[in-house]
């Protein structure tokens, strides 16, 4: 059983090493002069191209934002007790089906709750 | 040695450095990040545990959300603009609050009765926990839906009447 982990342990070796390969070969084939290496103030900005950035990133985000914060969370848990409940769906059968349609109701309640009350809507 | 030892001893090791990330690098967004790694390593302890339905809480619920409202809290805020909500007069009461707080964890860890080495894992099969929570704990499942409802509209009247509306 652990050893099906094993499969996903070297996804996330293969997800490590990617980004990191990338990174630590242009390094050595920098250090090796192997790359050129022209510094340009263009080609040193954030993007390349598009509209050029002013400030920093960190500026104050509206306060209603933390409603999809909010949603996320409840509906994160609900994704939770979902997985459980695919697994085993020939064992819990109808009534698991009944149980589980119920729970997704009464949060869908919460849902209707929010759009109503315009939390949903983009500023 | 065995191969879970090796694997439990490295992800112990990420555990601690992540958490050590959080307390001591200086920027708070770096501090979360560090939080992720730190519970998605605790993640690989569960794992190693043959608990995979909590590794799967600790990642979505903790890795994910959690982290993301603490991110949100600090795009809402600016955290940066204020440095002396990061550090202020108040420090040596936290330092005495939170070495208290280590002592306390060091004696409860040192005078706990663990109970030792097994040779056996007890594995719940995912299944089998489905099956308990849809047919025999399918009350207090939708109970747990209803707390999650009124977590939900609570916290949206609870913004709502700061906003003043």
């Amino acid at each position: 059983m652990l050893s099906d982990w094993g499969h996903v342990g070297f996804l996330l070796l293969l997800a490590l090493v990617f980004p990191v390969g990338g990174i630590a070969s242009s390094w050595m084939l920098g250090l090796l002069k192997i790359r050129p290496q022209a510094p340009d103030p263009i080609k040193e900005d954030i993007f390349e191209c598009g509209v050029e950035t002013e400030g920093t990133a960190w500026v104050q985000f509206n306060f209603r934002y933390y409603y999809y914060a909010l949603l996320f969370v409840i509906f994160d848990v609900e994704a939770v007790f979902l997985y459980p409940w695919a697994v085993s769906l020939d064992e819990a059968s109808v009534t698991g089906f009944i149980a589980v349609v119920t729970f997704i109701v009464i949060l869908t309640i919460g849902l209707a709750y929010a759009w109503r009350k315009k939390a949903l809507e983009w500023l | 040695m065995s191969y879970e030892e090796v694997i439990f001893y490295f992800v112990a090791a990420v555990t601690v450095l992540g958490a050590l990330g959080v307390v001591l690098t200086r920027n708070v967004v770096h501090s979360a990040l560090f939080l992720i790694l730190a519970l998605l390593a605790v993640a690989g302890v569960f794992i190693l545990l043959s608990a995979e339905f909590l590794a799967i809480v600790q990642i979505l619920i903790y890795g994910g959300a959690v982290t993301i409202l603490i991110l949100f809290v600090m795009m809402l805020t600016r955290v940066r603009d204020m440095p002396q909500a990061l550090d202020g007069p108040q420090r040596p009461f936290a330092a005495l609050a939170a070495g208290a707080f280590l002592v306390l964890s060091v004696l409860a860890a040192l005078s706990s009765d663990w109970p030792g080495e097994t040779r056996e894992i007890t594995v719940v099969p995912f299944r089998e926990m489905g099956e308990a929570l849809f047919r025999d704990w399918a009350v207090p499942f939708e109970v747990a839906s209803l707390v999650l409802l009124v977590a939900l509209i609570g916290a949206i009247v609870l913004a709502r009447g700061e906003e003043g509306e």
